[in-house]
């Protein structure tokens, strides 16, 4: 059950990478509302890890994430307003945010460990492919200077979420 | 008027603090992409170590032993005056692969 689980996770993700990576160069509008939108869904999976988990190292995680996204989504919204781009929808935004409306009804039906290591297991992913999707793409499209240091700062707090992750799921097997 | 008494310590304190930071002294750690710079600090006791938080994060600078636990909001420095000599590795407790130590001499 648990490895099924995992697997459509890492199917999801995968797929979500991929839609990234195949649409055309984004435009910096586009780019932004990406960044935005990944950040603010891991502060809503945040939320809901906080509503559901009792493990502690589980969340003293999730707090961090709510923290830390809600610190570089300001920094992006002073961003773009300084910079007046008006972020637009696009279809990596709407991929991204099915996928996690799919894995939060998914992670919904869980309880106790069984949701904290399903947590642990996506948010691991989840920052992979939002990692890889920074390093391959968005990064490289970014045409402002500000935008791209902002989305490489970005890079580096994800990178180290992804670590933390790992480190949690690790501890939970 | 002021009473003398209360004239004498205004002029005698800030001496008195003059001469005690002649010998202690001010380390800076800086914190800046997840990164405490220098990784390893050498300080003694007395000294204050001042953690400057360049990032748009906020961070902690916790003692892995539990002697200490400073918390560092975004874009400002905090400090703490070094109470006890011995080698303290320390981390951030929001990103924990942020480590750093301080070597405190006597």
């Amino acid at each position: 059950m648990f490895t099924r689980l995992i697997t459509a996770v890492a199917v999801t993700c995968l797929l979500s990478g991929a839609s990234i990576a195949q649409s055309a160069k984004p435009s910096d509008a586009q780019i932004a509302h990406i960044a935005y939108t990944a950040g603010q869904l891991d502060i809503d999976a945040a939320k809901q890890a906080l509503a559901k988990s009792k493990n502690k190292d589980v969340r003293s995680f999730a707090e961090d994430m709510a923290r830390d996204h809600a610190a570089v989504n300001t920094q992006a919204l002073d961003l773009v307003k300084k910079l007046k781009v008006t972020p637009e929808d696009n279809d990596t935004s709407r991929a991204l945010t099915k996928g996690a409306a799919d894995k939060k009804a998914q992670l919904e039906k869980l309880d106790g460990a069984e949701f904290d290591k399903a947590y642990a297991a996506n948010e691991v992913a989840y920052h992979k492919t939002v990692n890889g999707a920074l390093e391959t793409t968005l990064i490289p499209s970014a045409s402002n200077a500000e935008l791209k240091s902002l989305l490489q700062t970005g890079l580096k707090v994800f990178q180290s979420h992804q670590q933390h992750a790992e480190h949690v799921a690790a501890a939970l097997k | 008027m002021l009473p003398r008494w209360i004239l004498l310590a205004l002029i005698v304190a800030p001496l008195e603090l003059g001469s005690v930071s002649a010998h202690a002294a001010t380390v800076q750690i800086v914190m800046d992409k997840l990164v405490f710079a220098p990784l390893e600090t050498q300080a003694k006791v007395g000294d204050t170590i001042e953690w400057i938080n360049k990032d748009i994060l906020a961070h902690t600078a916790t003692a892995t032993g539990g002697d200490w636990n400073v918390v560092i909001a975004p874009n400002k420095t905090e400090k703490l005056v070094l109470q006890k000599a011995g080698s303290v590795d320390y981390y951030c407790k929001y990103h924990p692969n942020m480590k750093g130590r301080i070597v405190i001499a006597p």
